[in-house]
């Protein structure tokens, strides 16, 4: 991850450092390359640093170290309103004594746009979020996802060709916030705008992102499409992070290629693909996704290696079941069945074996 | 209930009376208890407050002493045409001499000839004089008074004095009115004093201007502290605070006094001047007793109910709106000027409405630091009630004073709009 990241992306974090106090990084060397038209998403926990690469971007806040270049050119000593991006506040901010014209027309005002240039560009903003009939109201008047739409409006009228989000659907409920991720993503992508989002909420992350990075400890621990991210985390802190994940620890036996044996704690052997463990003898956490367990034996393949469980719980829950297992000594072991008419629903105390292709198990490092 | 309900007659509660009535009787015992509860402060503001008022705005238009102490003459002099140039008829002689006599037995014929000084002075010496007299007067046999009168006091015989008593026999007069706007009645009804005795109107629009002033002085220098304070993390904002708040806890008198010391001639800001050589010895500024130094002292006494209002409404504007007017283009100043300060203008309001209305009435500090240029309406008023003793002028004065306050704070809702305003 060190390695320095390639010249020609549009936005370029190079070997960038932040630090507040002068005694603790929030930002380590960060190396970032967002194409032009991209739509990616940072994703970590609170305090891992994303929301600072965001200020980074934006001009809010100086890097201590490194570059950042947007289209080519070094942007860390150009004050925020002269870079031309657009931004999407937590808290919309849309500004309170202004009616939603009013908000729109600034950006268009500060550039001294023409009225008549200026009316009409509103009103393609205003229709393009659905939002044509609202120009005269006041923020006030408006519910929480009119606006979110009139702020995503008013970051994209002035035209930039990199828009930012802050956690913009935080406030939202479950609903419009599902409902507004698709109309984000179709925006960005049917207006070519390079978006950078940032998001505490993997959901949002997997659903709308054409590449998602993960930050922790002010690294970015994996920069990857969702589905790479989800099916094939780099780390156990990815695969704990992203989804639900089963762990078992252990020590690696042997290595064959492609392919390796670990020994859990209880001394029952399994399968594995090695990530990114080395050599034998090393400690491993093997990552098991719920969905890719397999009890019913006429499934599994041939060889596999198979563990015994114990059924602790069965959950139903519509269009899965959720079952909780012992599993080597783990109480937390959970797998998840579609509900379909041949699956068996198992009972809590019952004995059963199960096992998994090794692609799907991948040794982790501890 | 429900098929009662069907019938359109009242609604009833479960024994039979009406559903409001019932509703009534058992709020009522809430609405009494409630009422108990702030009794005592409504009688208090009552007491002190509502009564003392409506009485003082009373005294600005009572006049019943002319008629109590003067009933006959009062209605003698009914017929008199004031304008004829003549003198008024033996009648009217005689009744005043009757009056005077019962006057001058109760002792009240002095206390009408203060009244009728403050109209027409000199006349208080015509009722003293005569007062004397007055009390051997044989009003039966006695005679012909009007001679007599002119005889004891040659005022009787000028017809002006005797309009002065006609003008201001009816027991509610417009005069006090008239004398707080520089006016009083001539022969031809209202008419402005000449200029030499304009006080009032002069002192009422020095007073406006001046508390404007300040009101401006102070928004310019609350305006920065409290957006430090509202910017400021929490701790260094509660210090800073305290020395906002520490003026309240020190006596008012104290402070004025401290300007004093600070401005007078002899004062330490002068001093400092002529040392460091920027003022001549044989010039120095004359800062205090006059509108500057009132200026001065009453901006640093009413700086804080600027800054509080201010404060609280900053507090609650979240510093995203900056950012996001920056990230959309904006400079510094446009985002602060289009942005921040039309948020911040519930503040000013009410940080501005407070200052003026303070300062409008405000009479300790001009009465010590404003010298006779610095002084204000106020100032007026309070010699009137402690001095001249003319609390029917004080009363007009103090009435136009709250009539202009109420007048600014209608305009104010018009324009600004009282909702507008936030004290917190």
């Amino acid at each position: 991850m060190a390695e320095a990241v390639s010249d020609d992306g549009f936005v370029v974090f190079d070997r960038v450092q932040k630090s507040y106090d002068g005694e603790t990084l929030v930002v380590k060397d960060l190396n970032l390359s967002i194409a032009k038209g991209e739509f990616l998403t940072m994703l970590g926990p609170s305090g891992s640093g994303k929301t600072t690469c965001l200020m980074m971007l934006a001009g809010f806040e100086t890097a201590t170290h490194g570059d950042i270049r947007l289209g080519g050119q070094p942007i860390n000593n150009i004050p925020p309103h002269k870079r031309g991006i657009g931004m999407v506040f937590q808290n919309y901010a849309l500004f309170p004594h202004m009616t939603i014209a009013e908000n729109l027309a600034f950006p268009l005002e500060v550039r001294k746009m023409g009225k008549s240039e200026r009316e009409e560009k509103i009103k393609r903003a205003l229709d393009m979020v659905e939002m044509g009939a609202f120009g005269g109201r006041r923020p006030s008047q408006l519910s929480g996802g009119q606006q979110q739409r009139i702020a995503l409006a008013r970051a994209l009228v002035f035209e930039p060709e990199l828009v930012l989000m802050d956690e913009p659907l935080g406030a939202l409920d479950k609903q419009l916030r599902e409902k507004m991720q698709f109309e984000i993503t179709d925006l960005a992508h049917n207006l070519g705008i390079t978006t950078v989002y940032v998001t505490h909420d993997q959901t949002e992350a997997l659903t709308m992102s054409d590449n998602v990075a993960v930050f922790d400890d002010g690294r970015i621990q994996q920069l990857a499409p969702p589905d790479l991210l989800y099916e094939k985390p780099e780390n156990s802190f990815v695969a704990q992070f992203i989804g639900e994940n089963n762990t078992l620890e252990g020590i690696v036996t042997e290595i064959t290629g492609d392919t390796c044996v670990v020994r859990l704690d209880d001394g029952e052997e399994l399968d594995a693909t090695p990530i990114n463990v080395s050599k034998v003898g090393e400690r491993t956490k093997v990552s098991i996704r719920p969905e890719r367990v397999e009890y019913n034996k006429e499934r599994l393949q041939e060889g596999a290696h198979t563990l015994k469980a114990e059924v602790l719980e069965f959950i139903y829950m519509g269009d899965i079941f959720r079952t909780r297992l012992r599993v080597a000594g783990n109480d937390e072991f959970i797998i998840k069945t579609r509900n379909a008419p041949d699956v068996e629903r198992l009972q809590p105390g019952q004995q059963i074996e199960i096992g998994w292709l090794p692609q799907d198990c991948r040794a982790l490092d501890a | 209930m429900s098929d009662m309900t069907d019938t359109g007659g009242p609604v009833l509660a479960a024994d039979g009376t009406p559903l409001k009535r019932s509703l009534a009787r058992a709020l009522r015992r809430q609405k009494m208890r409630a009422l108990m509860l702030i009794a005592p402060l409504l009688l208090f503001i009552l007491i002190s407050f509502i009564l003392p008022v409506a009485d003082m705005l009373y005294r600005s238009v009572q006049n019943g002493i002319v008629t109590e102490t003067l009933p006959r003459s009062v209605v003698a002099l009914a017929d008199w045409d004031a304008n004829s140039g003549d003198l008024p008829s033996e009648a009217v002689f005689a009744a005043m001499a009757a009056d005077l006599k019962d006057a001058a037995a109760a002792k009240t014929h002095t206390k009408v000839g203060t009244r009728l000084n403050y109209e027409n002075p000199g006349i208080s010496s015509l009722f003293r004089k005569t007062g004397r007299k007055a009390k051997k007067f044989d009003v039966e046999n006695g005679g012909p008074w009007k001679e007599a009168l002119i005889d004891i006091n040659k005022g009787w015989g000028d017809p002006d004095n005797w309009r002065t008593i006609q003008t201001y026999s009816p027991p509610v007069t417009a005069g006090y009115f008239l004398n707080a706007v520089d006016m009083r009645v001539g022969p031809d009804g209202a008419e402005s004093r000449p200029e030499s005795e304009q006080i009032y109107m002069n002192l009422l629009k020095r007073t406006l201007w001046m508390s404007l002033t300040i009101t401006v002085c102070c928004i310019l220098l609350a305006y920065p502290v409290a957006w430090i304070l509202a910017n400021l993390p929490m701790r260094q904002a509660n210090m800073l605070m305290i020395l906002v708040l520490l003026p309240f806890w020190t006596s008012l008198l104290v402070r004025t006094s401290a300007w004093k010391i600070l401005l007078q001639q002899q004062g330490v800001i002068n001093d400092i001047l002529v040392w460091i050589g920027l003022v001549d010895d044989s010039a120095r500024l004359v800062i205090i007793n006059n509108q500057f130094g009132t200026i001065v002292a009453m901006t640093h006494i009413l700086l804080p109910f600027m800054i509080l209002p201010m404060y609280s409404v900053m507090q609650t504007i979240p510093p995203t709106y900056l950012r996001a007017a920056k990230s959309l283009g904006a400079t510094d100043w446009t985002a602060f000027w289009r942005v921040y300060f039309p948020q911040t203008i519930p503040g000013i309001g009410a940080g501005s409405i407070l200052v003026f209305i303070l300062a409008i009435g405000y009479y300790i500090t001009p009465a010590l630091v404003g010298g006779t240029k610095g002084t204000f309406i106020s100032n007026q008023i309070a010699f009137h009630i402690s001095s001249s003793l003319n609390w029917g002028l004080a009363s007009a004065l103090g009435a136009i004073l709250l009539a202009v306050v109420l007048v600014l704070y209608w305009a104010y809702d018009k324009i600004v709009g009282i909702d507008n305003v936030k004290l917190g």
